[in-house]
């Protein structure tokens, strides 16, 4: 992708958000850029997937999208369900057939995505029958088929535990140019994202280079008043 | 080939058992199909086709008293008819734990209304009283059924709390009831436009309703005048929302038995000698019983029966019923995103569901009449009925419930959307509604029977025809039979399968 520096990928001015017909967040003005890593951070229900949603809405062909419920179709395999990331770029039939049995060449490069989130062993069972971590896994797998520049994720690695949390960190930011996270953890959002926005009240409170931040800097976000 | 992946290669799902069971319904549909008559024996179906066409578009009414008198007629004896299913079905809907109540409901009910107004002709002539039993007993035994399962399945929480006085008639009036009674309510005004439907039909054996002119005027080519006669049906079942209102119910009720009360020239001579001698086979008939010659004469006659008559026609009543019921899936999933809100929007989703809902207005027994007139008789218009019929009904369902879906933003489009996301999703409902409707399916199957296509109802149609009743009657016991093991299989299937067991408006 050819993008200019000076051109935001993401771009809200004095923006209005709604979730459910109610004002989220109001007032926001917001540029992000191609190349940087974004971690929003804030206390449940300070509006980040009501904003991760919008940000998605902008560019919803350039985004690989890794929502907070997977909404994975529970009764199909995790290959099939990672494979669906990967629909546009195949014909209809092959698909289809892929679909009844899964064809060699969609088995070679779900397998390899299944390498490095490491779901080989359970790649052919339903989704149903996996535990919430390897569900989400296989959200990201979903996400990482796609092949996209931009990466927006909302709590992507709430499910798994720290270890394997940081390495799915890893492989996100590196197959990815552009992330845009939601992350409750901030240790991992300053570990992992270039840039912080904290979110409080329906408002941006904070927005900094994430190494001029400390972890106490962030913890008044979940403060309450 | 797959060095790098320890894990097994081989699909383990969910679906897989779903599909498992798809597969040898379409193989055994299939294998059925190199067994069916499919031929199409008129010399220019599109010829005929056109007629009605001309006919559908320019509908005339020959005599408005005759129309008006037949739809009114339609409409009392359904009237009538679900009125005293309601009480009675609700009444053996109180034993319905008792596994003889069971048995018995299954019983009237496997026996399709048709064949109830071909007895009770032989007993009660061509009256108000036979129209009214032909539909009030097997809907008895289908709203039995219905309220008896809604009743178990309300009856756990509230009354567990009251004290002591378990299952007295106070505890079941105070909780039980009245959380069964809009189901109840729902699922009864539903069964009401299928009695309509039933109604309608019964005019084909010769009682005076609209089918009985729809079949005479069809029957004769004048396609305008049945037009009219179809428009009416139509129009009366299309408006039931707006003029059936529950409080107008006592006043309609009056009316309906009013205009025309329930009666019948009943000799009871005619009636001991229909119950005792002419349905008792031919053998038996004032023979002693036990005699090796009577026995040996009964095993004649019924070895005979059973060779020519009741084994083709079980064979032929199972294989267009396999048949049809795969085609009705099939039709199923190929309609139901004409109802749903994640393929149309707004008009598209109206314009598509008011197709199905018209669809599935067609009484499937008259689709089946006309596409005889089309096609000639083969069993090709009997599964065209069939599976326009009950797909449109389930294609409804189907579309229905996938308002309760909730896709991710990023899910597919058009038929990628249908095959990866909505398809394995809805999958599990849609077999439980096609199981529900296997055994419907099966006992239209039976009845079509009466059109010439030899299924059972062939051969019931043929002996009343010839005053046989003994045979009649063993035939129409055995479609009873076949019904209820198929319902019994098709409930196995669906426990196995973990289907929703509850039935919804099928």
């Amino acid at each position: 992708m050819t993008a200019l520096t000076d051109q935001p990928l993401f771009e809200l001015k004095d923006s209005r958000l709604e979730y459910q017909q109610k004002t989220v967040l109001d007032n926001l003005s917001l540029a992000i850029y191609s190349g940087e890593r974004v971690a929003l951070v804030g206390g449940s229900g300070a509006g980040k997937s009501t904003l991760l949603k919008a940000l998605r809405e902008q560019r919803p062909d350039q985004v690989a999208w890794c929502p907070q419920q997977p909404g994975l179709v529970p009764m199909l395999s995790a290959f099939h369900n990672i494979y669906m990331g990967a629909l546009d770029r195949h014909s209809f039939l092959y698909n289809l057939g892929n679909l009844i049995k899964p064809l060699p060449a969609a088995r070679h490069q779900v397998s390899e995505i299944a390498q490095t989130i490491g779901l080989q062993e359970h790649l052919y069972n339903s989704v149903d029958k996996l535990s919430g971590g390897q569900q989400q896994r296989t959200s990201i797998g979903r996400a990482l088929i796609q092949q996209r520049d931009i990466f927006i994720g909302d709590e992507p690695v709430a499910n798994v535990d720290d270890y394997q949390a940081e390495s799915l960190l890893k492989l996100i930011c590196n197959s990815h140019p552009t992330v845009v996270l939601a992350l409750h953890d901030v240790e991992q959002a300053l570990q992992f994202c270039t840039r912080v926005i904290g979110l409080k009240d329906g408002a941006i409170v904070l927005d900094a280079p994430s190494d001029q931040l400390q972890v106490s800097d962030l913890a008044s976000l979940y403060q309450a008043n | 080939m797959m060095g790098f992946n320890s894990g097994s290669n081989r699909l383990d799902t969910s679906a897989q058992a779903l599909r498992r069971t798809s597969f040898w319904f379409a193989v055994i549909a299939l294998l059925c199909l190199f067994c069916a008559d499919l031929d199409i024996s008129t010399s220019d179906p599109w010829h005929e086709l056109g007629l009605m066409t001309a006919g559908a578009l320019s509908p005339s009414v020959w005599s408005w008293p005759t129309l008006l008198t037949s739809l009114a007629n339609t409409f009392a004896f359904a009237l009538q008819g679900v009125a005293l299913a309601a009480v009675v079905g609700f009444c053996l809907a109180l034993g319905y734990k008792f596994t003889i109540v069971r048995a018995f409901c299954a019983f009237i009910r496997s026996i399709h209304e048709l064949f109830w107004a071909l007895l009770f002709i032989q007993i009660a002539g061509l009256s108000s009283l036979t129209g009214l039993l032909a539909i009030a007993i097997p809907y008895a035994g289908t709203l039995a059924k219905i309220y008896g399962e809604l009743f178990e399945e309300v009856d756990l929480a509230p009354g567990d709390n009251s004290p002591a006085a378990r299952h007295s008639l106070i505890d079941f009036l105070y909780t039980v009831l009245p959380m069964a009674w809009r189901p109840m309510v729902t699922y009864t005004s539903y069964r009401f436009e299928c009695a309509i439907r039933s109604s309608a039909i019964l005019g084909f054996v010769g009682l005076p309703t609209l089918g009985f002119h729809l079949e005479t005027a069809l029957g004769e080519g004048h396609y305008s005048e049945a037009a009219a006669y179809f428009y009416a049906l139509l129009l009366l079942i299309g408006t039931l929302r707006f003029w059936l209102q529950k409080w107008l119910l006592p006043v309609y009720l009056i009316g309906v038995f009013y205009y025309l009360p329930p009666e019948a020239q009943i000799s009871w001579d005619l009636i001991v000698r229909f119950v005792t001698d002419d349905i008792v086979p031919a053998p038996l008939r004032g023979a002693e019983l036990f005699t090796t010659a009577t026995l040996g004469e009964f095993a004649n006659w019924f070895t005979l029966l059973w060779q020519q008559q009741m084994w083709p026609g079980l064979i032929n009543t199972v294989v267009l019923g396999q048949i049809s019921l795969v085609f009705t899936g099939l039709l199923a999933l190929l309609l139901f995103p004409l109802n749903s809100a994640l393929f149309f929007k707004r008009w598209g989703r109206s314009a598509g569901d008011g197709l199905l809902i018209l669809l599935r207005t067609v009484p499937e027994y008259l689709l089946a009449f006309v596409g005889l007139l089309v096609l000639g008789p083969s069993m090709l218009p009997a599964i065209l009925a069939l599976g326009i019929h009950n797909g449109a009904i389930i294609g409804h369902l189907v579309g229905r419930h996938t308002e309760e879906l909730r896709l991710r933003a990023d899910s597919g489009r058009g038929l990628n959307l249908y095959f990866y996301e909505v398809l394995p999703r809805i999958y599990r409902q849609f077999l439980a509604f096609l199981f529900y409707r296997w055994e419907v399916i099966l006992r239209e199957t039976a009845i079509l029977g009466i059109l010439g296509i030899a299924t059972l109802g062939f051969y019931i149609d043929s002996a009343f025809e010839e005053f046989r009743f003994d045979r009649a009657f063993i035939l129409i016991l055995a479609s009873a039979l076949l019904n209820i093991s198929v319902d019994q299989f098709a409930r196995r299937i669906r426990l196995r399968l973990h289907l929703k067991t509850t039935p919804e408006s099928l």
